[in-house]
């Protein structure tokens, strides 16, 4: 794994932005040749909240994707099993997911795979905890009864096939999830803890979030963001690739 | 970009790099219109799947929906009040002339007339939609004859009137029809305005008090009954009395009835009102301010003399008197003019400034859903602006149909 300590919150944000652009720029994406991006599933359609509007203007509003690549997994479709099974094939039709982005829960669930879920998991439907049930009120005017208990995930399994995987995690609340997602031994009760096993991890975080790490862990990522900031800069751009595409560029591994 | 819009063919465009006003507030959005309309993009991404087939760059201009005049008696050598032969060219020039100050939707408005002047020229204004032929017409505004002689201002006394037996049915006499009437203006201390103002309220008509010697009493009972605007404040009434408000009193009325609001007519053209009252007012009753223009024939024309109906006007530089005298009859002012005028002097911000010339009027005149705002689906008639608030292009139903030369006009 690849842990990334940054000052702050919007240092770590910025980071994570350099590091996805450069990784879309050096795979060379195009027509047929999808730079897939997977990111977690939310609240149901139809709600100023709803992932569809978070994602629509935080991020696809201010890019030129085409609405036909953007797949979202759908609360409202009749048969929720069949959508969940459906969503897995799209990602297979795309060539499987290149780079996995998520946050973790206080509870050190990854997407919606809560306390409990099975490490294997693939994209179903999910009952909520009352953590995430009492995180997501604030979007509900604080009524605990407006806010959904469902919701359709992606699986833990299903995070772990991406090629690659980067979980941002900010803020002292998640620090003990850091803590047991990367200190401890892989369990489900804390299924961020899944991805110890998976080549290619990179964990983007504050100073805040490492506040339960042993120090020892601390100071050795810190003194390798020399090498880790190399995967920032140069920051690459779609124009200068098509020059260089005679000398692919391996990204760096652990 | 492929575009597979399952709701309708119609080109979507797309107005980017510019600031427009939505929620009260100027946001960074770019502004996307189809078929005439508002579209909402989030829908038409997730729902159709769809994207722009133009992309405008606006080069950072303001978006703000066009401007609406509720009160405007003619322009450009044309008055509304006179029963000309070649009227409907008159007010079409009127109508495609105001494009250029930002007006998208407008009242033509006549002052106190004969019955044969109404009935004469009321046949020829039709409600219409606007477009690169002109503003639209939302309907006419009859101002008098049904006000007070004491506060006529620049109407001819021989053609005020009362209320005799008939009330409503007077009215109707006189006008003749009331099937392109927005607004009615009268004097609610005449006797039977009560009922007139029921009928007309019943019928849609807005009902406007000015003109009048009222009381506070007066008016707020005219309000129970239906009344919901007041003509150019402070003008052509009983100034602010601290024992008896007057018309001017609605403004902080604690007897308008619950959910109605009470919306005024001012015209912000540094001659009507003194700055400090037009201050009074706006911090009074913010959310109630409706920019109007009350301009006259001689607008947009030369300084000299103008008809205003049956009376004479002088035109010295801003000022507009009857002829011979230092009554004030109408202004020359255009609209972007007095919302530009009304920001400097009230401090206000652009937003409010701009809907105090967009909203406030739609809300008026109770047509908010689709005029007045730039909510999805309502009609796409908006105006680039720059950060002075002069309008770089006017557009009526998503299309152009006014920019400002380049080389300026």
């Amino acid at each position: 794994m690849k842990l990334i300590i940054l000052e702050n919150y919007s240092q770590a944000s910025e980071w994570a932005a350099k590091y996805i652009r450069n990784r879309i720029v050096q795979f060379g994406p195009g027509p047929g040749r999808f730079f897939t991006l997977g990111l977690p599933t939310g609240l149901p359609r139809d709600h100023p909240e709803s992932y569809h509007s978070f994602m629509w203007n935080n991020f696809f509003k201010h890019i030129d994707i085409s609405p036909e690549n953007v797949h979202i997994l759908d609360g409202n479709a009749p048969d929720l099993q069949a959508e969940c099974d459906a969503f897995e094939e799209k990602i297979k039709a795309a060539g499987g997911i290149e780079l996995f982005v998520g946050g973790i829960g206080p509870d050190g669930h990854i997407a919606f795979n809560e306390p409990g879920s099975s490490l294997v998991s693939r994209t179903r439907v999910k009952t909520l905890a009352m953590d995430t049930i009492l995180a997501n009120a604030r979007f509900f005017d604080g009524d605990l009864s407006k806010v959904p208990t469902m919701a359709l995930t992606v699986g833990v399994g299903t995070v772990m096939d991406a090629r690659e995987v980067m979980i941002l995690i900010t803020g002292a609340h998640k620090a003990f999830a850091l803590y047991k997602a990367i200190e401890d031994g892989v369990n489900h009760m804390w299924t961020v803890s899944a991805f110890q096993q998976h080549p290619n991890t990179v964990f983007v975080c504050d100073e805040d979030a490492t506040l339960e790490l042993k120090v020892k862990t601390v100071k050795y990522f810190k003194g390798l963001m020399l090498v880790h900031n190399k995967l920032v800069e140069p920051l690459y751009s779609m124009k200068e690739m098509g020059a260089e595409r005679s000398q692919p560029k391996k990204p760096y591994s652990d | 970009m492929p575009s597979n819009k399952s709701v309708s063919d119609a080109s979507i465009v797309q107005f980017t790099n510019c600031r427009i006003l939505r929620d009260h507030q100027l946001q960074r959005e770019d502004l996307w219109v189809r078929e005439g309309k508002i579209l909402n993009p989030e829908k038409l991404f997730f729902d159709e799947k769809g994207s722009a087939d133009v992309q405008l760059d606006c080069k950072d201009s303001i978006i703000a929906p066009g401007f609406i005049d509720v009160q405007i008696n003619g322009g450009f050598g044309v008055d509304f009040s006179l029963a000309t032969d070649d009227f409907k060219s008159g007010i079409d020039l009127v109508s495609q002339k105001i494009l250029s100050h930002g007006v998208t939707s407008f009242c033509p408005t006549l002052v106190s007339s004969p019955p044969s002047v109404y009935h004469q020229v009321l046949p020829q204004i039709s409600v219409r939609n606007g477009g690169a032929h002109g503003a639209g017409i939302l309907g006419a505004h009859l101002e008098g004859p049904f006000i007070s002689k004491e506060k006529k201002g620049a109407h001819p006394e021989h053609c005020l009137r009362t209320f005799e037996a008939g009330a409503f049915q007077d009215l109707l006499a006189t006008y003749g029809s009331l099937d392109c009437v927005q607004i009615v203006t009268l004097a609610p201390e005449m006797r039977r305005s009560s009922e007139v103002i029921r009928e007309l309220t019943k019928r849609g008509i807005c009902v406007s008090l000015g003109h009048s010697v009222a009381n506070l009493s007066q008016a707020e009972e005219a309000v129970q009954h239906g009344a919901t605007f007041i003509t150019h404040l402070f003008n052509a009434m009983l100034p602010f009395h601290h024992r008896d408000p007057g018309i001017v009193g609605l403004l902080t009325s604690d007897k308008i009835p619950a959910g109605r609001r009470v919306f005024y007519g001012m015209i912000s053209d540094g001659i009507h009102t003194n700055p400090a009252a037009l201050r009074i007012a706006h911090r009074a009753h913010p959310k109630g301010l409706v920019l109007v223009t009350d301009a006259i024939a001689g607008m947009g024309l030369a300084p000299g003399r103008h008809t205003l109906g049956q009376q004479v006007v002088e035109i010295d530089g801003l000022n507009t008197y009857i002829a011979g005298t230092k009554t004030l009859s109408g202004s020359v002012a255009t609209m972007d003019t007095c919302v530009r005028h009304f920001q400097e002097a009230t401090g206000c911000s652009v937003e409010t400034a701009l809907e105090a010339a967009s909203l406030h009027p739609a809300q008026l005149l109770g047509i908010e859903h689709k005029k007045g705002t730039l909510n999805y689906d309502s009609d796409a008639d908006f105006l680039m602006l720059n950060d002075s608030l002069c309008v770089q292009a006017t557009y009526i139903a998503g299309e152009e149909v006014w920019r400002q030369d380049v080389l300026g006009m």
